[in-house]
């Protein structure tokens, strides 16, 4: 998305070059298994990504089951967890995102009316 | 265990709980042989109590000295901090994890990172707690701690029901769990992890009394094993948590029936003869100034002498202050000290607490191995510690004495007078032998008396004796019982004056008599040996006169002869000249007499 940031000094003239390239969500939502839920938490998190982040994102669905050395390195708790690795701060997001309320805030995100909170 | 030792004869071991133990000096004692196997076990205590160090303990224990690998999840803490509490219990916690002896998990989670879009579980946990197990095939598993999930997610409820879940799913595992919990003001733990893990509940403590710190342990529960409830004083140091129970201690040890001089020959005297038992406990009591450390000198010096090593622990003087006080009486400790027969611990009481001081004592017998402990005074270690805990302490450093066969004496401080103090009783019961120093007043000075109370095995003399100390030592004397009572001091050196006086005296008197009868056997035989002169000079006599009379007898008869003669002459002359020898030469001379021949004439 294209965010007009005012910013003294410095962050202006890194926002400059930025702004020519839109900023990418790297995002990694981790399920365990295939369960219902695994499986309405990454319907979900993709009809939010193609709905609100336009490919300019990147999601990466991570099956902790199979890779329990990736829940370690990830602290995962959680499942199932979207963790928004960038842009900074890091945030996770626990649940089968069916309620977004908060999340939209926490990822920085201002809707386009096309998302049913 | 020794405590299974203890167990009554109605419990059935077969259908005891299978333990799991921890290695943990003390405390699979008081459990009877460690942790529930194969259940959850709850560590609960205040901040700072040794939770973390115990779970530690019991996991790194358990990989080194039982071979079971162990999983920890750190909640609380760093890869880093936990190696670092892993070495302070020298273990090298990433040599263990190369090896796959340990397998660890540091669990992070940031509170203002999370935010909650839905239903979730804890299947993340689970995953990791697993393929930690997994992969190092581990029987032991620490959750350290908990409650930091009861902070950083939201929803209770789900925590509480997952939380449920983990217990099942470890008692499945079938590894045996430790979590720590932090103590709750009204409940056992702040968020009520108890109603979860009711195997095992231990409770850790840390207290203050009286300005000294203390730490306790309590099996507050223990499902189905019999389990000492007490609360049992504990200890961190450097190799981790040492508890100390007294129920574990037996009463079985091995006895000598050799004796050991005491290095003041009067009072082996009052011994029997021959002095205590080796091994044996000794108590010294004595108002202040009476000299107990001089009698505890004394037997140290005649124990290093004769090739024994003493350990004295010293809690109100400077070994250097003792060594030279006990110069001015004679002793000679310096050379002792330098060889390494005596070697001294001094220490204040208030230093640390009574475990402490118990552990110390502990840790330098068995670096040094005495034959001989002596602890001065006993009675100074009150103040680190109630009377009960104090005599606890005594007891336990007994019976680990008793154990080595080591012999101890312990000085006491008494406050005087007759009645003995409550304490000191309580402290007799556990001696052997107990020597009592007072002061008696009389005649405007003290002076010392010494008293053998009491001392098992051997037949000990109840009189009292004078104790004397000089520049040349301790010497024992005895007090004179007159009419007025014991005679000590000025007294009694007048009364052995009066007696020496007696005694000369009498010793006179026999001398004079023996004189007498000298004087009178003299007198008898100078008679006698006039007698015997008179007798002899009679016995002259009538041998003279005997003489005298033979002569006269022969010259009667040869007169007779020669009238004779002269009367038959004329017949005869003639005959008689021719046959008579001429006596009478011609010119007068006497011829000689010819000889007779002795051959026998015939007649």
């Amino acid at each position: 998305m294209n965010r007009t940031v005012t910013q003294p000094g410095t962050r202006g003239q890194e926002q400059a070059p930025a702004a020519g390239r839109r900023r990418k969500y790297v995002l990694r939502l981790y399920v365990a298994g295939a369960t219902a839920r695994s499986r309405q938490a990454i319907l979900r998190a993709r009809q939010l990504c193609e709905a609100e982040l336009h490919r300019n994102y990147e999601l990466e669905v991570i099956d902790i089951y199979q890779q329990p050395i990736l829940a370690r390195d990830g602290q995962i708790l959680a499942t199932p967890t979207l963790v928004k690795e960038f842009p900074k701060p890091v945030r996770r997001f626990i649940g089968n995102l069916s309620n977004l309320t908060g999340l939209f805030v926490g990822m920085d995100l201002e809707t386009q009316g096309t998302t049913r909170l | 265990m020794a405590m299974t030792k203890h167990l009554p004869s109605s419990t059935c071991p077969t259908t005891a709980l299978p333990k799991c133990p921890t290695g943990i000096q003390g405390l699979d004692e008081i459990t009877g042989g460690g942790l529930p196997r194969g259940r959850p076990t709850l560590v609960c205590g205040g901040a700072g109590c040794g939770k973390t160090l115990l779970a530690t303990e019991f996991l790194v224990r358990g990989a080194a000295q039982f071979g079971e690998p162990g999983v920890f999840m750190a909640f609380e803490e760093t890869d880093a901090e936990l190696k670092a509490n892993v070495a302070s219990l020298g273990f090298d916690l990433a040599g263990m994890v190369r090896r796959k002896q340990i397998a660890l998990d540091s669990v992070q989670v940031e509170r203002s990172e999370i935010q909650e879009t839905g239903e979730y579980d804890l299947e993340g946990l689970f995953v990791r707690l697993n393929h930690a197990i997994d992969s190092i095939g581990a029987k032991r598993v620490v959750l350290d701690t908990l409650e930091v999930l009861f902070a950083s997610l939201p929803n209770e409820g789900i925590l509480r029901a997952e939380l449920r879940r983990l217990f099942r799913w470890l008692k499945d595992k079938g590894v045996t769990a430790v979590i720590t919990a932090e103590r709750g003001r009204d409940q056992l733990t702040r968020h009520g992890l108890e109603e979860y893990v009711s195997d095992c509940v231990i409770l850790l403590d840390h207290r203050v009394h009286d300005q000294i710190a203390t730490r306790h342990l309590r099996v507050v529960k223990y499902r189905g094993a019999l389990h000492g409830t007490n609360e049992f004083p504990f200890l961190i140091g450097e190799e981790g948590i040492g508890v100390l129970p007294v129920t574990s201690l037996g009463l079985n040890h091995q006895v000598s029936n050799e004796r050991i001089s005491t290095g003041i020959p009067r009072l082996d005297a009052m011994l029997s003869g021959r002095g205590f038992f080796r091994g044996s406990s000794i108590l010294l009591t004595g108002t202040p100034g009476t000299g107990k450390t001089s009698v505890a000198a004394c037997f140290a010096q005649a124990a290093a002498r004769r090739g024994e090593r003493v350990l004295f622990f010293s809690f109100e003087e400077s070994p250097n202050q003792i060594i030279r006080n006990l110069r001015s009486i004679g002793l000679r400790l310096e050379p002792l000290v330098r060889r390494g027969w005596l070697r001294f611990h001094a220490a204040r009481p208030t230093l640390c607490g009574l475990e402490m001081h118990l552990a110390t004592m502990f840790k330098e017998i068995a670096a040094f191995q005495p034959a001989i402990v002596i602890v001065d005074p006993i009675t100074s270690l009150l103040t680190a510690g109630t009377d009960y805990e104090t005599k606890g302490m005594v007891t336990r450093l007994i019976d680990f004495l008793k154990g080595g066969q080591v012999t101890s004496l312990f000085t006491s401080l008494t406050h005087g007078g007759h009645a003995l103090a409550q304490s000191e009783i309580a402290m007799s019961s556990l001696m052997d032998a107990w020597l009592l120093l007072q002061d008696l007043e009389g005649n405007g000075e003290r002076n010392r008396v010494l008293y053998v109370l009491k001392a098992r095995g051997m037949a000990h003399s109840n009189q009292v004796r004078e104790f004397l100390i000089s520049n040349r030592g301790i010497d024992l004397v005895d007090a004179y019982i007159g009419p007025s009572g014991v005679l000590t001091g000025a007294a009694r050196v007048a009364q052995t004056a009066r007696e020496q006086a007696d005694a000369l005296a009498s010793q006179q008197e026999a001398a004079r008599h023996q004189r007498e009868l000298e004087n009178k056997r003299a007198t008898l035989e100078r008679q006698i040996a006039e007698l015997r002169s008179e007798h002899e000079a009679d016995e002259a006599e009538l041998r003279r006169v005997n003489a005298q009379m033979d002569t006269r007898m022969r010259l009667l008869t040869a007169e007779r002869t020669e009238l004779g003669r002269l009367r038959q002459a004329d017949a005869l002359v003639a005959a008689g000249a021719r046959s008579q020898p001429k006596t009478q030469r011609r010119d007068g001379r006497p011829r000689p007499t010819p000889r007779r021949s002795t051959r026998t004439r015939k007649s």
